[in-house]
Parts: C-alpha cells; structure tokens; sequence
C-alpha cells in the first residue's frame, strides 16, 4: 500500500504563537511597553538594561525586568541594585527563553502598575529568534569587541528585532572597532533598522535609546 | 541548539494531527523551513531522530521542503527573491528589501501516512 499523503499546514511553533498572543493582549491591556534583548553572550544585556531601569526610575517610569540565564542568579541580583521589579528565569539547559516562561514569571505582578518591562533573553544569537514572547519592541545587541561582521554571520537574529543597539562604544578606540562597517553589515542583511550606539557604562548614546522607549508609551 | 524544542513541538503537531487518522502510520513528515526562521535543517533532522524515539512516530522521518526567502520589492512591485541573506535586497534590481513575504516559515506541511 503506498502512502497516503494528508496535507496538514500546521505552525509548529502554534502553541508558543498563541500564548505570546495572550500576553501581547495583557500587556495591551495594562498598557505597559514591553521590550525584549536579544545578543551574544558577553554583549553587555544586563549592564544596559540595569542602565536602562535606573535612567527611568530617575525619569520616574515604573519597571520591571524578567530575566533569562541558563544558571545563577547573578543578574537578578544586579539588576535589583535598579531598585525596580526583578525575577529571574533559570532555563536550566534551554537556550532561548519560551513565551510560556514569561507567563508563568509575571503571572502574580500587576502588570497595570507598570510602564515598562523589559525580558532579557538567555545569551544566544540563534536560538531565540523564532520565539515570540508577546513583547512589543525586540532590541539586537551588538558590542564592539565582537567585530563588525557579526550580522553577517546571525542575520536571522537581526530580521526578527525591530533595533539594532552597538554596545560598548567607550570601548570602541581600543577594540579598533570600525562602526561605519559594522552600520553597512546591519543594514546589509535588514536595509531600514534603526540603529543606536551608545555606551552604558559612560551613558553616552543612552538618551537616544530612552527617547525611543518614552516616544512608544507617550507623555506620563 | 533549540532545534530539539521544535522536534518535539513537531511531534506534538503530528500527534494532535493523528488524532483524526486513528489506526494509520506516519511515514513521513513534511516540513517547510524558512531561512529567515533561525532552525538549522541538518541540525532539526537529527534532534528529529532522537526526540521520535519514545513515540509512537518513531519509524517516522522528516523531508524537508523548500522555502525560498521573497520579498515584496518597493522598485519591481513585485514579489521578488533576494540576492542572499547577507545583501538582503531584490534579486532583480538590487533594491534593499524590507518587506518580507517569505522565508520565516517554521510549519508542517503534510504527513505521508501508511496503514
């Protein structure tokens, strides 16, 4: 008997479609921004996001951040130094953070308390790029010491973010970093991404991206 | 790395599908997987292999189907290949390309079924 074939058309990734879509509508509800980080482990996540908190706090936005490691703690507890809302999601051996993991670690927070949230995703340029996690805004971090040709090499990554942000640019002299090709490479693989370069440890660059944020919620 | 996660939502898709087959096999299943969708094929064809081993799919394998990435080129009006995921602009006139038709595809298609 020869095989019968049965068309299906199915999404594979249907379930984690669906549950980011639940969240994408809770988050609409309690009006609250949500952004998500994306880059290679070492890129400079959790030193921008803790940048990030403490300028809105500073701005008096309210915030929280959910935050992905495959072990330790270690950025939870760098991240609450903000003093806003912090938890962490170990994902043991998984590389990439589901939306059902965000479910589960926002399910007790009032989320109408909030202006921003921010999920910072486990360090990988690959894995996490097929995953919505129901956020709003999906920003690509890059940081000099990684060489230019990094978006060459993980285009898929840098289609599936809404911004590209070049980490670390203090360091920029020192790692002979060439930002002029490291701008054509992104746009080279993803032609109309924005693009910011900025410097969380000096702040440099910080107010383009905090303008960007603000501009999404409108004037509190 | 995550290629294991989406072979096991793949068997999840097939075994919700085969509900409606009761009493039939799985020969084969049919997957489209864009380039634009982050799965490496080579790497999701060996987690398949290994995933389907505690289920009842496990004599089933996975043919790949093709899934070019296209654009909706602003210059041509047109639905367009690109040039390659690196010079992302239209094939034909070298346009940069943003807006994406296909290529983010992570589905199943079809099954082959036997009795």
């Amino acid at each position: 008997m020869t095989p019968r074939i049965v068309e299906v058309r199915k999404n594979i990734l249907k379930h984690n479609d669906e549950v980011a879509r639940a969240l994408r509508t809770r988050f609409a509800e309690s009006h609250v921004f949500v952004t998500s980080l994306v880059s290679s482990p070492g890129a400079g996540k959790t030193a921008f996001l803790e940048k990030t908190l403490t300028l809105l706090r500073e701005a008096h936005y309210r915030t929280a951040a959910v935050v992905g490691d495959l072990a330790t703690d270690n950025d939870a507890a760098r991240l609450a130094r903000s003093q806003a809302l912090v938890r962490q999601i170990t994902t043991g051996t998984l590389c990439h953070l589901e939306a059902a993991m965000v479910e589960k670690a926002v399910a007790d927070w009032t989320l109408a308390d909030l202006d921003f949230l921010f999920i910072e995703n486990v360090g990988n340029l690959v894995c996490p790029s097929a995953y919505d996690l129901g956020e709003n805004l999906r920003a690509v971090l890059l940081s000099v010491t990684e060489g230019e040709d990094k978006p060459l090499k993980y285009p898929t990554i840098f289609h599936s973010a809404d911004v590209a942000i070049i980490t670390k640019m203090d360091l920029a002299a020192a790692a002979e970093f060439d930002c002029a090709a490291a701008r054509a490479n992104i746009q080279a693989v993803c032609p109309e991404i924005p693009i910011i370069e900025l410097s969380s440890k000096t702040g440099a660059g910080m107010n383009v991206w905090l303008d960007l944020l603000v501009s999404r919620i409108g004037p509190r | 790395m995550h290629e294991l996660s989406i072979a096991m939502s793949i068997l999840d898709g097939v075994e919700e599908e085969m509900q409606r087959h009761a009493g039939r096999c799985v020969e084969a299943v049919h997957v489209r997987i864009g380039p634009l969708s982050g799965v490496v094929k080579e790497s999701l064809a060996s987690a398949y292999e290994l995933a389907r081993e505690a289920t009842p799919f496990a004599a089933s394998y996975l043919v790949f189907e093709d899934a070019p990435v296209t654009v909706l080129c602003a210059y041509c009006q047109a639905e367009r290949l690109v040039q390659s995921l690196d010079r992302f602009c239209c094939a034909e006139c070298a346009t940069p390309a943003t807006n994406i038709v296909h290529g983010r595809e992570l589905e199943i298609t079809a099954l082959e079924l036997r009795e």
